[in-house]
């Protein structure tokens, strides 16, 4: 079951080996991890995606906890959370086939970043499903060049975050 | 005791300095400690300022056992320190050991200057990597000003929670560099660390009447119950529910053991009525103890028809590796205060019966053979000699378990052993330790033949210190544990397990300025027992023990806890 962590952290030199340090001895399943500072320069912001049964990520939870320069741990997995990945991504595409690679960005939402003899660099943000349906349509072209964010994620507002989860498009992760 | 006067606030001084004044603040008595480069400013600082004591060790694993020796015989923090690199990663053992068995220590370690780091210059390792999966925290202190809250908060965040070892790493530049002395000690700075200490009152409601609904409970305590100071409340709660209390091997002491409901140990090599008890329990109260893997057996069939409350200060304990019915993170004292007035007096005389009759059937005993000295004999006198009020500092093994079974510890931190780590080297360094923090009672150390080896250099430093400190060595020529499993399960096949007889124990003790002597038979065994107890320093009693004894009963790797062998049962 893959879930979304959002962990608080001193902005401190070591806090990101601590976490890793913590996730491979205790062999906890890691997809991916996103951090940067918050609005208080003291302070990080890290989404991690887990993927473990209840009781894993329960542990997780709790070892991270234990962290001393952990703030906080919220499981936002089940808060309808908005959550987004970006990925460049560099395209095999020569003069023949650069339209048709333009077309499916705009399609995906993409955005056309940088454009050569063979190939076209595309943006795409949007959900992590949506990122990886949008690559896996890509990969028929060549990919010559990845590289992805991981899922930054952040919670929806306490009260309504139950009413929006039903109208909003469902959170496939 | 008269102590050198801090500085005033706002006084200059060095970070080094900075250091040592800030170990005299949090009350330090003592530092186990090795000198090397990066370390000698505050070295310096320490001979300045003439305290705390320090103990020149000869290795620093010594000095890291040494202070987890002190710190589990007092209960306070034990303070270790060591030069950078190869200083700092002898201490690597001693750390890992106090962290598996949550001992408070600090250790302070010298680092190059800030502007070497990172460059391999010499003597660096990169420390605080290194021990941060063995450390509840470290710090490399880039600034000098940050030495006094950092030396603070390493002591608060050591002995605070769930206790364990911090690690402060100085460079030599910081050290040399020059503050302001501020008011000590200075304001915490921790926003993520606040340790719950009073357990869910629902919770413990609801425990309470788990145990009165009960008819076959067992309370199952571990260390946790000896870092928290909740004897009493143990004993009390015992009492009360008349409940049977096993104890895990960092549990040992929690409750008297020759007190009428202890069943001593439980887990591998635990008495077979303590495991039944367990196996046939319908509730289990654990607290302070982990559910570790040389307790439970195989964990699938541990205590398979017990409801479970679990009490522990470490929230990630609960449900890591069983699951529980009600849940209580907090302190055990306080925890079990609260639960010990919420649970009526009860008496569970048909569930003691069945106890009673497992103990009558299958008591815990040994063989002697002829011509040798039965190496639980030793034990069984060493306990009747300090009538089980003594301290027993253990190295880890054969003799490790046979202390644990029949030295009946009638205090907690009388059973000094490096339980979850097993570090085999601990007992010498961590005998001395503690007998530096022991001034009341005698403090025995019983070591293996191949533990007293690893750190057999620490000989000097009891010599230097004069104070008497009984060694005691099961002398079996073998790597005992190793060489028991090799019979049991490799066909008898001894792969490098045995030890061969041409080191003379006795002359090296002597040559270290230790006196003592050897002894082989029987009837020699209780008046030297005496003897090295009656020594007015430290002195080897080497006692060669019949090299086939085994620690029995046993669960074997993979089977439940009441699927023993080498259980003496009168009904089979």
């Amino acid at each position: 079951m893959r879930r979304i962590l959002a962990v608080l952290v001193r902005n401190r030199p070591g806090v990101m080996a601590r976490v890793s340090s913590l996730f491979s001895r205790r062999g906890f399943n890691l997809s991916s991890v996103a951090v940067g500072p918050t609005d208080d320069p003291d302070l990080a912001r890290m989404t991690l995606v887990v993927d473990e049964d209840e009781a894993g990520v329960e542990q997780v939870v709790k070892q991270l906890h234990k962290l001393i320069d952990v703030l906080k741990v919220s499981d936002i997995t089940s808060d309808a959370p908005i959550a987004r990945e970006l990925a460049l991504v560099r395209v095999n595409a020569d003069s023949g086939r650069r339209l048709e690679v333009v077309q499916l960005a705009e399609v995906f939402g993409g955005r056309v970043v940088d454009v050569d003899e063979e190939s076209v660099t595309l943006e795409l943000v949007g959900m992590p499903d949506d990122v990886e349906a949008a690559l896996r349509i890509l990969r028929g072209f060549g990919l010559k060049e990845l590289v992805r964010s991981g899922t930054l994620a952040m919670a929806r507002p306490g009260r309504l975050a139950a009413a929006r989860s039903a109208e909003m498009e469902g959170v496939r992760i | 005791m008269s102590r050198a006067r801090l500085p005033e606030p706002g006084q200059v001084v060095t970070g080094a300095e900075a250091v040592v004044w800030s170990l005299i603040a949090e009350g330090v008595e003592v530092v186990f400690g090795y000198p090397g480069g990066a370390i000698m400013p505050t070295y310096d600082a320490l001979f300045r300022i003439g305290e705390p004591r320090h103990v020149l060790v000869r290795h620093e694993q010594g000095a890291a056992h040494m202070a987890e020796g002190y710190a589990r015989a007092s209960g306070k923090v034990g303070v270790c320190m060591a030069t950078s690199g190869p200083g700092a990663t002898n201490l690597v053992t001693g750390l890992a050991s106090a962290y598996m068995d949550s001992v408070p220590v600090v250790a302070i370690t010298g680092q190059v200057p800030t502007a070497l780091i990172g460059r391999d210059a010499f003597q660096e390792s990169d420390v605080c990597g290194i021990t941060m999966p063995i450390t509840k925290h470290n710090y490399l202190v880039r600034d000098v000003r940050d030495i006094p809250r950092v030396i603070h908060e390493a002591f608060y965040l050591a002995r605070s929670g769930r206790p364990g070892p911090v690690l402060v790493d100085l460079p030599k530049d910081v050290a040399n560099a020059s503050l302001r002395w501020p008011s000590y000690p200075p304001p915490l700075d921790l926003p993520g660390y606040r340790p719950t200490l009073d357990g869910h009152p629902r919770q413990i409601e609801q425990a309470a009447r788990l145990i009165e609904e009960a008819s076959r409970p067992v309370l199952y305590v571990g260390g946790g119950v000896i870092a928290s100071g909740a004897q009493a409340q143990v004993r009390e709660l015992a009492e009360r529910a008349h409940l049977p209390v096993v104890m895990t091997l960092m549990g040992l002491g929690a409750l008297p053991g020759r007190h009428p409901l202890s069943l001593g140990m439980l887990g591998m090599h635990g008495a077979a009525y303590a495991n039944y008890a367990v196996s046939h329990a319908d509730l289990l109260i654990a607290v302070g103890a982990r559910f570790d893997d040389r307790v439970t057996g195989d964990v699938k069939r541990f205590a398979p028809k017990a409801r479970k409350i679990h009490i522990d200060v470490d929230p990630a304990e609960i449900g890591k590796n069983v699951p529980v019915d009600v849940p209580i993170v907090g302190d055990a004292r306080r925890v079990l205060q609260e639960l010990v007035r919420l649970v009526a007096p009860g008496r569970r005389d048909a569930w003691w019966e069945q106890i009673r009759a497992w103990q009558e059937s299958f008591p815990l005993v040994y063989e002697r053979r002829a011509p040798y000295i039965a190496p639980q004999d030793v034990v069984v006198q060493l306990d009747a000699l300090t009538a089980g009020e003594a301290v027993v500092v253990t190295d880890v093994g054969q003799h490790q378990m046979w202390v644990a079974q029949f030295y009946r510890f009638q205090a907690p931190r009388l059973n000094i052993t490096s339980g979850g780590l097993g570090a085999m080297g601990f007992g010498l360094p961590a005998a001395i330790g503690a007998r530096l923090a022991v001034t009341d009672r005698p403090v025995v150390a019983v070591l293996g033949d191949g533990g007293l080896l690893m750190t057999v250099q620490e000989l000097a430093t009891a010599a230097d210190l004069g104070l008497p400190l009984p060694i005691v060595v099961l002398n079996n020529y073998a790597l005992g544990m190793v060489k028991q499993w090799q019979g049991l399960f490799y066909q008898g096949r001894f792969s490098h397990s045995l030890l061969p007889p041409s080191t003379d124990l006795v002359a090296v003790a002597r040559g270290f300025g230790v006196p003592g002597r050897r002894v082989e038979r029987p009837e020699e065994l209780t008046a030297a027992l005496a003897e090295a107890l009656a020594a007015s320093g430290p002195y080897l009693l080497e006692v060669l023990v019949d090299p086939d004894a085994q620690v029995m009963p046993m669960v074997p790797p993979g089977s439940a806890i009441d699927e023993m062998i080498g259980v003496k049962g009168r009904l089979g």
